[in-house]
Order: structure tokens, then C-alpha cells, then sequence
């Protein structure tokens, strides 16, 4: 699907300022995202996926402070002054914010909100602008896109103001959309209606995009890769079927787990004990340890490093107990993962 | 969705060339016909609530205003209350003035000897032109420096402009009124010490009453400078307090405002931090801002009873106190009303001035 790698994030680390200090809230994260591919990220709130989100546009509250590479075409993103940084904003990527109630502005009309961008980086007149947003309104199918213009947003629905979040989104034809919970504030019968939408444009307009969800229901249907974060690291990787269909991290395995009729399985929901952790109390080793089934007494001293297991896979946890050869009745699309072996899954008393 | 079929049915209502707007001429028409009549209720109302109350007030209206030998005599004190009909039952009383002012008869002054209704005509454009000045500093100072202070939030100016606010508001207006003129009049000599023109200055024709409009409006520059040399001071002084409030408020839902998701989302647009500002929350923010500024307005009027009698300004605040001292019944009524009226018509605009800037907001 990918033709070329659009954005590649390495060791992205970002420090943010609470009330109690300095706190590590992402840990050195690397990915890409390739060309027309549909990256989610998923995990609870509090997993630092939000702030990778924000992070790489420079959108993090004052005080914090941000480590790595974000480059994109070729450039840093994170050395980039404010006023580059601006025009990379809305023109090459662009976001979509979770709650279309609160997103748009309540008192602009949807012409001045979906042109004034478009306006401002693509140096187009009034009219110019407002085709492209005619244009863009059909391509999320608003019925009646003058009509739109003239409104204001309390006047449609949930899904028909995402709809419009995402046609200002794609405005300036970006390269990379990064959508922030997109359907978490919808109904369920209008999520599906969007994310459709998302894969469709990605499909036509080769535009990436990256899906930030604790829902995994909704990455498995569209996109093509998989990132499972917890306590600001990635702990996870992969391609979604593979991940999905055979989780080898007992955290991603959790997540399956509470999902509603998990995978057609028959085995009833099961919610992961505990809570996420906090980044004022965040747990040493392996930050899922408090509330993992499989925990050993290694796992709360040593941070387990994200390993390749084989297919493109990444794993970041050392007992590993959920590898094919050692789970229980494996699980059907386990065939697709050759683990490797790998002296750091040896089990340590 | 209900709110999406209401919503088209207000869009099919009100768009004319692609604009949307809630507000039609007819919509607007009965929202003024409802509350105009509200608003007579109200005056009636508040016509029987300065009636009992300057009525309750222990004192004699004669022993007031009649001199000690006067007062000696029965018979003048008697005729004194016949003329101004206060030998009759208060209720009594009540129904005639309510009758005359059918008629538009406020009465008469027994300080002045003239209708109420000349003096007010005479007093109220005064009082206008200074509180009008007054509400503009504030709101282009206050709007200004709240919006400036919450960008910078924090910083040094932030705090300056916060101690100013604070400053602002807890002073009393007399005290900045006399230190004001001391300094000001007094010690530098920068304005005129009070009054309205200058001793050489004859009034503009009357168009509006504002001396400094009217001046505009006849042309007459020399005229305006003398207006507007008198006014600032007083007008400034008058402001003082409400640049404070209104400092402090704008400061405080710019902040409220800024932290929305949608300012967010104006700057995942790329656009300019000003632009962010100025289109973005400066909007918003003025809905509250309007609001104060309604109240703050009504702050402003009684403060002119102050201001005014410092700076020997004529309007309606002077005339209040006189009246007041001299249980001058009629013009102490004249004032309630005027004063009321004014309210009733700030409050009325605040909110038309609402629905123009909230689309979401119907008159009704």
C-alpha cells in the first residue's frame, strides 16, 4: 500500500511540566508513516498518545520540551521556528480533533472556518477558497455544500460536524491527517460512516493518515499498521491483522479482551485490573507490570526494550508469555508471527 | 437529530444570498414589541417603588424647602402642600401622578419652580455624554489591556496590568475624583476645573445634547476641543473604576476561552497567533463582555452623582443629590425614571447586541 515513507519519528521523547515537576509522558517512540497508509496508535487515555499527536506539530503546552526526529520530507519538524512550523500546520498536516461539538467554533460561520486557512497558506482570494470548500464538503458528502457555507456549526449533527472537521482538515491537500479519537464522541452508527470516509480518502487522495484510538475495534477495519502504547512508550508494533489476530504483549492482549464480542471468540468481555498509571506515579520496569497476569519479578525492575519478533513485529515485553509456542490452545491467526528466539525471553525466577 | 431539522428550518428562514442569519425583521420586530411592553410594566413597577420609598423617608418636604420664617407660619406651610398636593392621602397622590404622567407631566421641581421634565431635558444629555465617554475608555481600555494581559498570562505584564485592575477598583471615586482634581486641575493645571465649556464658549445649537457631538455635528472644532477639554477629566475618573472591572473580567474569559477546543483547532490550522486571537477568542469573549458592560453602565450612572458634584458637572447626578437633600418629591421621582429608562434600554440593547454575536441565540 505504502509507497515511500512520508513521516518518520525516532527516539521521539517529550517532557512535560505538572504541578509536581518534570514528567516523562513519551519515552522514546519511533515510527513512520508511510505514503497513503493509515497508521492507528492506540492505548488508554494517559498513554501518551495524544501528546506524541501534539508533539510533533508543537502543540504542547508551554513548558514542556520534546526530543527526537519528526521529519517530514526531509526536514526536522521539531527545529523548525514557529513561523516554518505554522506553515507545516494545516498545509502538510493537518489534524482532527476528538469532539466535533467542541472543535468548531460555535460563533464562526462554517465558510470563514473552512477558508480562512486555505486562505492564509495557500494564498488563494475569497472565492478561490470558497470552491475549494465546496469541493472539499462534497468529497466528505455534506448534502448541500453552499448551504453549509452559510451555517453555523450548532446547526448540524455529531457525524455531519466531523464530516466538516475533516473536509477543513483536508483543505490545503495535506500529506498526513492525524485524527485524535475521530469517532470516540460519535454514535456508533455514525462512526463507521467515517471511517470509511477516512479510508476512502486515503484511497483517492493518497493522503496518510494517522488514527489516534483506545478503540481497537475501530483501527481493525482500516488502517494498515499498529502502534499499542502504554505509560508513554510503544509496547507493541506491527501489522493491524497480525497484532490483532494474534497479540503477543499482554497489554494489547487486554485491550482485545474488553473489547464488546471480542473477535467472535464467545469469550465474554474482560475489562484489564487497575487503571493506567499516572505520569506523577509511574510504575519502574515495565510500566504495565502492576496489572499484568503474566508478571514476573524481573518485570518491575528492568524496562523491557522493543524488539523485532519476526514479520516486522515489535515486542516490548521480556517474558513474552503469549508467543505461539507457549500460550495456551493458540489462538487462530497465530501463523502469521514466527517468533524469534531470543535469550531475553528466558524466563527469570 | 431534532437540533439538525431545527437548525434547517431556521436556515431555510433566514438565508438570503448564502448568509445565514437568525435575526429577521419580523423576529426582531416582536422581540422589541415584547420587550418594550416589559419594559413599560417595569417602569410602572418602579414608579410605585420610588414613590413609597421617597414617602417612607422621614422628613417634611415644606421644612425642606421653605425658609425658618416661612415655616413659623401655618398658613404658607399649608399652602405650600396644597400646591404640591401633599395635604392629600399618599395613595391619592400616587393616582395623580401616575395620571399625570399619562400626559408626560413629571411634575413640578419645588426647588427649581420648572416642569421636571425641562430640568431633565436640560441635566440627562449632560449625564449621557459623561457616562458614554466613561464606558468607551472602559471598554476600549478594559477590553484591551484584559485581552493583552490574558495572552500574556503570567508575565510581567500580565501582573502590571493586573495591579492596575485591582488598583482601579479599589479605590473609591471620590478619593481619585478629588486627588484627580487636585492634581490634575489644581497642582498641574491640565484640565479646567469643572463645567461643561469654558466662561467664553456659548453651547452648540442643541442636536443631541452632547456638547461634543453637537460641536461634531455643527462643525465647530474650536467648540468641540473646549467640550471635550471639559469632559476627560471627569469622564476619566467616572471610567476609572469600570476599566478595573471590566479589565479583570475580560482577562478572565479570554482565559476561559483560550483553553477550548476550538482555539486549538484554529491553531492545528496554522493560522497566525493573532489571527487565533482576534478572530478566534477576542469573540467569544465578548459575549460575557457585553453583558458587563450592561451592568457596569448602571455602576457608571451612580457614580456620576459623585463625580458630577466634584467636577460641577450639570447633569442629571447633580440634580439627583439636590433633589435628594431637599426632598424635592417630583425630581426625585423625574431622576428614578430616567435612570430606570436608561437601564431598561442598555440591558435591551445588550442582549440584541448578544444575538448578533452568538448565532445560537434566538430573540425571543
Amino acid at each position: 500500500m505504502s509507497t515511500g515513507t512520508l513521516l518518520e519519528v525516532e527516539d521521539l521523547s517529550v517532557r512535560l511540566r505538572t504541578a509536581r515537576g518534570i514528567r516523562l509522558a513519551v519515552d522514546h517512540v519511533s515510527f513512520s508513516i508511510g505514503q497513503g497508509e493509515i497508521l492507528g496508535i492506540a492505548g488508554e487515555s494517559g498513554s501518551g498518545k495524544t501528546i506524541t499527536a501534539l508533539s510533533l506539530l508543537g502543540l504542547l503546552p508551554g513548558g514542556s520540551r520534546t526530543t527526537g526526529r519528526v521529519v517530514l520530507d526531509g526536514r526536522d519538524l521539531l527545529t523548525l521556528h514557529r513561523r516554518e512550523l505554522r506553515s507545516v500546520r494545516g498545509r502538510q498536516v493537518s489534524m482532527v480533533l476528538q469532539d466535533p461539538m467542541t472543535s468548531l467554533h460555535p460563533l464562526l460561520r462554517i465558510e470563514v472556518q473552512m477558508t480562512e486557512h486555505v486562505r492564509t497558506h495557500l494564498a488563494m482570494s475569497k472565492d478561490q477558497a470558497r470552491e475549494r470548500a465546496l469541493e472539499m464538503l462534497a468529497a466528505v458528502r455534506i448534502p448541500d455544500p453552499e448551504q453549509a457555507l452559510a451555517s453555523h456549526p450548532h446547526q448540524f449533527s455529531g457525524g455531519m460536524r466531523q464530516r466538516i472537521a475533516i473536509a477543513m482538515a483536508l483543505a490545503c491537500e495535506p500529506r498526513l491527517i492525524i485524527a485524535d479519537e475521530p469517532t470516540t464522541a460519535l454514535d456508533v452508527t455514525v462512526q463507521a460512516g467515517i471511517l470509511s470516509l477516512l479510508d476512502q480518502l486515503r484511497r483517492e487522495r493518497g493522503v496518510s493518515v494517522m488514527i489516534i484510538t483506545h478503540d481497537l475495534g475501530v483501527l481493525s477495519s482500516i488502517s494498515d499498521r499498529l502502534c499499542v502504547m502504554y505509560g508513554g512508550r510503544i509496547v507493541e508494533h506491527g501489522v493491524t491483522r497480525e497484532v490483532l489476530g494474534s497479540p503477543r504483549h499482554p497489554y494489547t492482549n487486554g485491550l482485545m479482551q474488553a473489547l464488546p464480542g471480542a473477535s467472535g471468540t464467545g469469550v465474554p468481555m474482560r475489562p484489564i485490573g487497575g487503571s493506567p498509571p499516572s505520569l506523577d506515579d509511574m510504575p519502574s520496569g515495565c510500566s504495565f507490570h502492576p496489572r499484568c497476569d503474566y508478571a514476573q519479578v524481573s518485570c518491575s525492575s528492568k524496562v523491557p526494550p522493543l524488539r523485532p519478533i519476526g514479520g516486522g513485529r515489535l515486542l516490548a515485553c521480556d517474558p513474552d508469555p503469549l508467543a505461539p509456542d507457549r500460550s495456551e490452545p493458540s489462538s487462530s491467526g497465530a501463523a502469521t508471527s514466527v517468533p524469534v528466539p531470543d535469550p531475553l525471553a528466558e524466563q527469570v525466577p | 437529530m431534532t437540533c439538525g431539522t431545527l437548525a434547517n428550518l431556521a436556515v431555510i428562514n433566514t438565508s438570503l444570498r448564502g448568509r445565514a442569519r437568525r435575526v429577521t425583521p419580523a423576529g426582531l420586530g416582536r422581540f422589541l414589541g415584547r420587550r418594550i411592553g416589559i419594559g413599560l410594566v417595569l417602569m410602572v413597577g418602579i414608579t410605585l417603588v420610588a414613590f413609597v420609598l421617597t414617602h417612607l423617608v422621614p422628613g417634611n418636604p415644606a421644612a425642606a424647602n421653605l425658609g425658618q420664617r416661612a415655616l413659623g407660619d401655618p398658613a404658607i406651610v399649608k399652602a405650600f402642600n396644597h400646591e404640591y398636593g401633599l395635604d392629600k392621602p399618599v395613595v391619592d397622590q400616587y393616582v395623580i401622578y401616575l395620571g399625570k404622567l399619562l400626559h408626560g407631566n413629571l411634575g413640578i421641581s419645588e426647588q427649581s419652580h420648572r416642569a421636571v421634565v425641562t430640568d431633565l431635558a436640560e441635566y440627562v444629555p449632560a449625564t449621557i455624554e459623561l457616562a458614554l465617554f466613561a464606558i468607551v475608555i472602559s471598554l476600549v481600555l478594559g477590553v484591551g489591556l484584559g485581552i493583552l494581559a490574558a495572552v500574556r498570562r503570567g508575565k510581567l505584564v500580565d501582573g502590571v496590568i493586573r495591579v492596575i485592575s485591582l488598583l482601579g477598583v479599589s479605590m473609591p471615586t471620590f478619593w481619585v475624583a478629588l486627588l484627580a482634581f487636585y492634581l490634575f486641575f489644581f497642582r498641574l493645571g491640565w484640565f479646567p476645573s469643572g463645567g461643561r465649556l469654558g466662561p467664553a464658549v456659548t453651547p452648540p445649537g442643541n442636536i443631541t445634547g452632547l456638547y461634543t457631538v453637537d460641536a461634531l455635528l455643527h462643525g465647530d472644532w474650536s467648540l468641540f476641543a473646549s467640550a471635550l477639554d471639559h469632559l476627560v477629566l471627569p469622564g476619566l475618573v467616572l471610567g476609572i473604576y469600570t476599566v478595573g472591572t471590566m479589565v479583570r473580567f475580560t482577562r478572565a474569559s479570554v482565559l476561559e476561552v483560550i483553553n477550548n477546543d476550538y482555539v486549538r483547532a484554529a491553531r492545528v490550522k496554522g493560522l497566525s497567533e493573532w489571527t487565533v486571537i482576534r478572530r478566534h477568542v477576542v469573540r467569544p469573549a465578548l459575549l460575557g463582555i457585553a453583558t458587563v458592560s450592561g451592568v457596569a453602565f448602571g455602576s457608571l450612572l451612580s457614580g456620576t452623582v459623585l463625580v458630577e458634584n466634584i467636577f460641577g458637572w450639570p447633569g442629571i447626578g447633580q440634580y439627583a443629590y439636590n433633589s435628594a437633600i431637599n426632598l424635592d418629591l417630583p425630581a426625585i421621582m423625574g431622576v428614578s425614571m430616567v435612570v430606570a429608562f436608561i437601564y431598561i434600554v442598555v440591558n435591551l440593547l445588550v442582549d440584541i447586541l448578544y444575538s448578533i454575536l452568538d448565532p445560537r441565540i434566538e430573540l425571543r
